[in-house]
C-alpha cells in the first residue's frame, strides 16, 4: 500500500502545482476520472483476497477524497483570486461627480403659490383664476370703487386705449366667480397683478392671492380663524395674528392683517421695525354693494374676502430681502430653489 | 397726517403715553406711522431778552449784544443775525448747550470779542429748514425758561394714516373726537363764537358777499365774509407758526396761515381772496370749455367742462375745492380779504385735481367729504383769529345756500341679529348703544335693534354695514373670537385631462431648466423684431418706453433674461416661464415656454462639450408632451416664423392643430441681439398642448418579438418622418416599434446621401411570427422605401 500513498502524494503535488482552473480540471480527470490513476486502483482490488478487499477499498476511497478535497480547495482559492484580481482591476473613483443633467428649479414665487394652493385645497377651497387685462367694471365699479373714488388713487393703474386696464388686484376674479351663481363657495384666486409703481420695494408686476368664502352665515370670527390657520400652516409656526381696522371699498368691516414677526416671534427686530408685528394682507366682510353688483342676495348670503402678496410671503418664508430678485431671472439666485 | 399732541390736548385730555395713544388709534383704524418729539433733541437753550445790541468794533455784520436771563448778570453775546435788536426776546444756547447735529456751544472769542453762547435761529434748533434770523419769541416769554419747555418741544407729534373713508378725521378735531370715544374723555370744541360785524364795513361791502350758486348740486352752500384793515405783512405769531410747523407746513402770511390752520384744526378747507382784486361778485359754476386759470402754484391750467370753478366777472379765480388762482390771491400788501368757506359735493371734486397733478389739502378733504355744518364754525374761528392777529374788522358772515340741495339727516337701522351674524360674536345691546352714542349717533331702541340718526360729520355712515363696522372698530377687532369656519362640504370635479401644474414645471426643472418670471409688458422694438407687423396691446401710461406693450409670447422675456445672464458670466442658460400672453383680438393664452443655450450638458468630465441643439430641446419638449399620452407631430412650417432659423424650426401639432413652436433663434437676430451661440426656443399653448389622455391599455402579446435592422441610403433631403410613415404603412400590423438607431453621413456613402439605421421590432398578437413572414414584411418595407425614395440598402 506504500504505492497508494506515493500515488496520493503525487496527486496532491500536482494539485498544488496547478495555477489555473483548467490545469486543476486536468488533474481531476487524470486522478479521479473514470480512468483516473486512483480510480484504477479500485479495479485492482479484485486481485486481493476477499477479506482484505473492504479495508483496501476504504483506503483507496480515503485517498480519493483527500485528493478531491485538495482540488476543491485549490479551485476555491483560484476563484477567489480571480475575483480579487477582477475587483482590483475594476476599481473606479467613486468620488467623481455624477454624469448627466443638473436639476433646475421652480421659481420661488411659484413654489410659494403652489404651497398656498395646496394648503387651501386641503381645507376645501377651490382655486380659480381670471384674465389679467380687465375692464373698469370688474376691477373697480363692481368692487364699490366708482370713477373718481379716492381709493382709486391707491391703485396706480396701467391703462389701454380702449379703457381697459391691467388688473390692479385679484379681486375682479371674485366678481367673475360670484356672477357664476354657484353658492356657497370657498375659493382662492392667485395671480399676477399690476401697479404703475417701480422702486426698491414696488414692482410694476407682482402676485397676489385672494380668498373668498360665501355662505349663509359666514362671520368675521370665521375670517379670523381662516387667516390664522393659513398663516400658521404656511409658516409652520405657532404665530399670533391680529386684525386692525382699515378701509377697502369692497369689504366692510375691513381690516389689515398683522402676524407676529416670524423672525423675532414678536419680540421686536429690524424686519418688523421693532413693533413685533408684520403686515401681511388685507381682509374684511364682503360689502353688500359688491354682492349687489355680482347679483348675489346680500340679505341671504354673507361672505369674507382676504388678499395677500405672494412675493411678501415668499420673502418672509425663504428669507429673500430684495423684491427685485424675483424678476431678474438671475440663475445664481434661481439655483438656490432647486430643492423640492 | 401729523397730529401734535399739544394741539390735540386743546380738544381732549390725553392721559396715556403718546405711543400708547398711537397704538389705540392704530387698533381703531388710524395707523400710527411714527411718533417723535416736536423738535430734534437739544439742551441748554433758554429764553433771553436782548438789552442792548451794538455794532461789533471789528466786523460790520456782527453785533455785540448784552442779554438778560432774568437773573444774575447779563451775558455778552456776539450775534450775526440782522434781526438781533434791543428788546427782542429770543433763544440763547448757553455755554455747554447741545444743539442738533452734535454741536456743543463753547465760550468763544469772535473777532476779539468774548461771546458766552449763541443766539439761535429756528434752523439751528432744528425747527425749520430755513431761517433768516434768530428766533423771535413773544414779549411775555418768561426769561430764563428752558426753550424746549416753553415751546413744549418735548411734546410728541403722531403721524397717522387716515383711510380714504374717514375724511371727517383729517383734522386735529376729528382725531380728538376719536380719542374721546376711545378713552372715554370729554371732547372740548374749539372757540367758534360768532364775531360781531362792523356795521359800516358791512354796509359798504355786503353786496360782495352775495355769491351766485350756478351749480347748486355741486355747491349748495357758500359762506362769505369780508374783513378790512388787514395787516398781512406778517410774520404770523409764533404759536401759529409753530402749529403749522408741527403739522409739516410753512408759514406764509397771517391770512394764509389762518386758512391753513383752519383746515388742519377743523378739517374745513377755506380760501382767502384779495377783495380788491376780485372783479364784481363771485359765482360758483362749471368751467366753460377751454376756460383757463393761472393757479397759485404758477401753472396755467385749461379746465374741462366738468370742473367746478369760482369765477368773478373776469373769469375763473379758483379751481373749486382744489386750489385758488393767482390773480385774486392775497399778498403781504392785501388790506381787504374775502373769506370763502364752501361745501362742495365730493362727486364734484373727486379726481378733478388729480387730473392736473394736483393733490391739495383741500381736494383731499372735499373728495372724501367735509361736514356740511362745519363751515359756519370755521369761518367764525378764522374771522376771530384774523381780527386778533392783525387788528382787522369784519363784515357780516353771509351764507349763500340752496337748501334743496343740502342733504337731509341720514337715518340708519341696525339689527342686532345682523350684527351678531356678521361679527360672529354677540355684543350687549347696551354696549352697542353706548358706542353709537359716544360716536355722536342718536340711537332709538326698536324691536330688533336701533334706529340711528347720523351726525353731519359722519357722512361716511349710510347703511347698516357702516354701523356694524363702527361697533366692531370701537369694541376692538380683538374682541371678536377666532371661530373655525364650517366650509360647505362639496367634492369638486377633478378633470383627469388636467395635468397638475407642478408636474409640468417639475418635468422641466428635472431637465435642468430654471423657472423665470418676467414682466408681461415688453420692449415694443424687440417684440416688433420678433413678430414683425403683429399688433400688440399698447399701455397708455407705461413705466418706461421699453415696457410699453403686452407680450405676444414669452420669448422676449426669456431672450432678455438670457442676455442678462450672459452679462453675469453664465454661459449655459436653460430657462422657462409659465404665464399668459396677450394676443390682440383673442383671449389671453396660458403658455409655457423655454430657452436653452450653451453646452448640451453642464460642464463635466464624462461627456464631450457640445452646444445644445434643436434635437436636445425637442427631447425636452417631448418629455413635457409625453405627460399627455398623446401623439404630437413636429412639422416643417409652411411659413417659418420670422424670429426662427427657417431650416431649424418646427410647428408642434396635435391632431392637426397648431399647439406650439420650437426652433433656433434666427441667425440675424442672434447677431443683432448679441446672443451667440444661438439659443433654442420653444413655446406651448398649455390649454391645447398639455391636457392628458387616459392610458388606453392593450393586451401585451405573449409571443416572441423579432428585430430586423435596415441601413437605408436615401437622399439628404428625405425627412425621417416620411421614412417612418412609409415603413409603418408597408410593415403593417406586426410592426410594434420602429427605432432610429443610426444616422450616418460620410466616407463610404455618396455625399448627397445619408444612411438611416432603422430597427424594426415585429411581433404578432396571436401567434409566433415565422421567419418567412418576417422576411415578407422586410421585403415589403424595402420595396416601398426603394419605390418611394429611391432607397438602397447597405448590407
Amino acid at each position: 500500500m506504500s504505492d497508494l500513498s506515493t500515488l496520493t502524494q503525487q496527486a496532491l503535488d500536482e494539485v498544488a502545482a496547478s495555477t489555473t482552473l483548467a490545469a486543476l480540471g486536468e488533474v481531476r480527470v487524470r486522478w479521479l476520472g473514470k480512468k483516473g490513476l486512483l480510480t484504477e486502483q479500485l479495479k485492482s482490488l479484485g486481485a486481493l483476497p476477499s477479506v482484505e478487499r473492504p479495508a483496501a477499498g476504504a483506503l483507496i476511497n480515503v485517498a480519493k477524497e483527500k485528493v478531491q478535497a485538495a482540488i476543491e480547495a485549490a479551485e476555491s482559492a483560484l476563484a477567489q483570486a480571480a475575483v480579487a484580481a477582477e475587483l482590483a482591476a475594476g476599481r473606479i473613483d467613486v468620488t467623481l461627480p455624477g454624469r448627466g443633467e443638473a436639476r433646475g428649479a421652480i421659481h420661488p414665487v411659484t413654489r410659494t403659490r403652489l404651497r398656498i394652493e395646496s394648503i387651501f385645497r386641503n381645507s376645501g377651497f377651490e382655486v380659480a383664476t381670471g384674465p389679467e387685462i380687465e375692464d373698469d367694471f370688474h376691477n373697480f365699479e363692481a368692487l364699490n370703487i366708482p370713477a373718481d373714488h379716492p381709493a382709486r388713487a391707491m391703485h396706480d393703474t396701467f391703462y389701454f386705449d380702449d379703457g381697459r386696464l391691467l388688473r390692479t388686484h385679484t379681486s375682479p376674479v371674485q366678481i367673475r366667480e360670484l356672477r357664476k351663481g354657484r353658492l356657497p363657495l370657498a375659493m382662492i384666486m392667485p395671480g399676477r397683478v399690476y401697479r404703475c409703481d417701480h422702486d426698491m420695494t414696488h414692482s410694476p408686476m407682482f402676485h397676489q392671492v385672494e380668498g373668498l368664502v360665501v355662505d349663509e352665515n359666514v362671520s368675521f370670527a370665521n375670517l379670523k380663524a381662516t387667516l390664522q390657520g393659513f398663516l400658521r400652516a404656511f409658516f409652520e409656526k405657532d404665530l399670533r395674528t391680529r386684525l386692525r381696522p382699515s378701509y377697502f371699498p369692497f369689504t366692510e368691516p375691513s381690516a389689515e392683517v398683522d402676524m407676529s414677526c416670524v423672525f423675532c416671534d414678536g419680540a421686536g427686530c429690524r424686519v418688523c421695525k421693532h413693533t413685533g408685528w408684520i403686515e401681511i394682507g388685507g381682509c374684511g366682510m364682503v360689502h353688500p354693494n359688491v354682492f349687489r353688483a355680482a347679483g348675489v342676495d346680500a340679505e341671504r348670503w354673507t361672505g369674507y374676502a382676504f388678499g395677500m402678496g405672494i412675493e411678501r410671503l415668499a420673502m418672509l418664508r425663504d428669507g429673500v430681502n430684495d423684491l427685485r430678485l424675483f424678476f431678474e431671472s438671475d440663475l445664481r439666485f434661481l439655483r438656490q430653489f432647486g430643492a423640492a | 397726517m401729523k397730529i401734535a399732541l399739544d394741539w390735540l390736548r386743546e380738544f381732549v385730555s390725553v392721559e396715556v403715553a403718546p405711543r400708547e395713544l398711537g397704538d389705540r388709534l392704530t387698533m381703531a383704524g388710524f395707523e400710527l406711522e411714527s411718533v417723535g418729539p416736536a423738535a430734534p433733541p437739544f439742551s441748554g437753550v433758554v429764553v433771553v431778552e436782548i438789552i442792548t445790541a451794538e455794532r461789533h468794533p471789528q466786523a460790520d455784520k456782527l453785533q455785540v449784544c448784552r442779554v438778560s436771563l432774568g437773573h444774575g448778570e447779563p451775558l455778552q453775546i456776539v450775534c450775526g443775525a440782522p434781526n438781533a435788536r434791543a428788546g427782542l426776546r429770543t433763544a440763547l444756547a448757553t455755554v455747554g448747550a447741545q444743539l442738533p447735529g452734535d454741536f456743543t456751544i463753547k465760550a468763544a472769542k469772535l473777532r476779539g470779542v468774548e461771546s458766552a453762547g449763541m443766539l439761535c435761529s429756528a434752523k439751528e434748533l432744528g425747527l425749520s429748514e430755513v431761517s433768516d434770523g434768530i428766533v423771535e419769541l413773544p414779549a411775555d416769554a418768561p426769561l430764563g425758561r428752558d426753550v424746549r419747555e416753553y415751546l413744549a418741544l418735548d411734546e410728541s407729534v403722531l403721524e397717522l394714516a387716515i383711510t380714504p373713508n374717514r375724511g371727517d378725521a383729517m383734522s386735529v378735531l376729528g382725531i380728538a373726537r376719536e380719542v374721546a370715544v376711545l378713552t372715554g374723555q370729554a371732547l372740548r370744541g374749539p372757540d367758534v363764537r360768532a364775531v360781531a360785524a362792523d356795521a359800516a364795513l358791512d354796509a359798504a361791502t355786503a353786496a360782495r358777499t352775495r355769491v351766485a350758486l350756478d351749480a347748486p348740486e355741486a355747491c349748495p352752500r357758500f359762506h362769505a365774509r369780508i374783513l378790512a384793515d388787514v395787516d398781512n405783512r406778517g410774520p404770523s405769531p409764533a404759536w401759529l407758526r409753530e402749529r403749522l410747523r408741527r403739522a409739516g407746513q410753512r408759514s406764509i402770511s397771517p391770512v394764509v396761515d389762518i386758512t391753513n390752520l383752519i383746515v388742519l384744526e377743523l378739517g374745513q378747507p377755506m380760501h382767502a381772496y384779495d377783495l380788491d382784486k376780485v372783479q364784481g361778485a363771485l359765482r360758483v359754476r362749471l368751467a366753460r370749455a377751454g376756460e383757463q386759470c393761472e393757479l397759485l402754484d404758477g401753472r396755467t391750467v385749461e379746465f374741462t367742462p366738468d370742473v367746478l370753478v369760482i369765477a368773478d366777472d373776469a373769469g375763473a379765480v379758483a379751481m373749486a375745492g382744489v386750489m385758488g388762482g393767482l390773480r385774486t390771491s392775497v399778498t403781504p400788501e392785501t388790506r381787504r380779504v374775502l373769506f370763502e368757506v364752501a361745501w362742495f359735493a365730493p362727486r364734484a371734486i373727486a379726481g378733478r385735481g388729480r387730473r392736473y397733478g394736483l393733490v391739495t389739502d383741500a381736494s383731499q378733504r372735499f373728495e372724501r367729504g367735509v361736514d356740511p355744518e362745519l363751515g359756519a364754525k370755521a369761518i367764525e374761528r378764522a374771522t376771530r383769529l384774523l381780527c386778533e392777529i392783525s387788528g382787522a374788522k369784519a363784515g357780516e358772515r353771509h351764507t349763500n345756500e340752496s337748501s334743496a340741495h343740502l342733504r337731509a339727516p341720514v337715518k340708519v337701522s341696525l339689527r342686532l341679529a345682523q350684527l351678531t351674524r356678521l361679527l360672529g360674536v354677540e355684543i350687549e345691546p347696551a354696549r352697542v348703544a353706548s358706542i353709537l352714542e359716544a360716536l355722536g349717533l342718536r340711537c332709538t331702541s326698536v324691536a330688533d335693534g336701533f334706529d340711528v340718526i347720523v351726525p353731519t360729520h359722519r357722512f361716511d355712515l349710510n347703511i347698516e354695514r357702516d354701523l356694524v363696522e363702527e361697533v366692531a372698530r370701537i369694541v376692538g377687532y380683538d374682541a371678536v373670537p377666532i371661530t373655525p369656519a364650517k366650509v360647505a362640504q362639496g367634492i369638486a370635479p377633478s378633470p383627469g385631462a388636467r395635468i397638475e401644474e407642478s408636474r409640468v414645471l417639475d418635468t422641466l426643472a428635472a431637465r435642468g431648466y430654471h423657472e423665470g418670471v418676467h414682466f408681461a409688458f415688453v420692449d415694443p422694438a424687440l417684440q416688433e423684431r420678433l413678430y414683425p407687423h403683429v399688433a400688440a396691446h399698447r399701455i397708455v401710461n407705461p413705466i418706461a418706453s421699453d415696457m410699453a406693450v403686452m407680450r405676444l409670447s414669452l420669448w422676449p422675456g426669456l431672450l432678455n433674461a438670457l442676455r442678462e445672464n450672459r452679462r453675469r458670466q453664465q454661459t449655459r442658460v436653460r430657462l422657462f416661464e409659465h404665464g399668459v400672453v396677450f394676443p390682440v383680438g383673442a383671449a389671453e393664452s396660458d403658455r409655457i415656454a423655454g430657452l436653452a443655450a450653451g453646452s448640451r450638458w453642464p460642464e463635466q468630465w464624462g461627456a464631450r462639450s457640445e452646444a445644445v441643439d434643436f434635437h436636445d430641446v425637442r427631447g425636452d419638449v417631448e418629455a413635457l408632451l409625453s405627460l399627455t399620452g398623446d401623439v404630437f407631430e413636429f412639422c416643417v412650417p409652411q411659413t417659418p416664423p420670422a424670429c426662427l432659423h427657417p431650416g431649424r424650426c418646427a410647428e408642434i401639432r396635435r391632431a392637426g392643430v397648431l399647439v406650439g413652436l420650437i426652433g433656433e433663434l434666427h441667425p440675424s437676430l442672434v447677431r443683432e441681439l448679441d446672443l451667440a451661440p444661438a439659443p433654442i426656443l420653444f413655446e406651448l399653448d398649455v390649454q391645447q398642448a398639455l391636457t392628458a389622455l387616459r392610458p388606453q391599455v392593450a393586451e401585451v402579446s405573449r409571443y416572441p418579438q423579432v428585430r430586423r435592422d435596415l441601413a437605408v441610403l436615401v437622399e439628404e433631403n428625405v425627412a425621417f418622418e416620411a421614412l417612418r410613415a412609409c415603413v409603418t404603412e408597408a410593415a403593417g400590423a406586426p410592426l410594434r416599434e420602429l427605432v432610429l438607431f443610426d444616422l450616418y453621413r460620410g466616407s463610404g456613402i455618396e455625399s448627397s446621401r445619408k444612411s438611416v439605421g432603422l430597427g424594426l421590432i415585429l411581433q404578432e398578437k396571436d401567434r409566433t411570427l415565422t421567419d418567412e413572414a418576417t422576411d415578407r414584411v422586410i421585403a415589403a418595407v424595402r420595396s416601398a422605401l426603394t419605390e418611394g425614395f429611391g432607397a438602397t440598402f447597405r448590407e
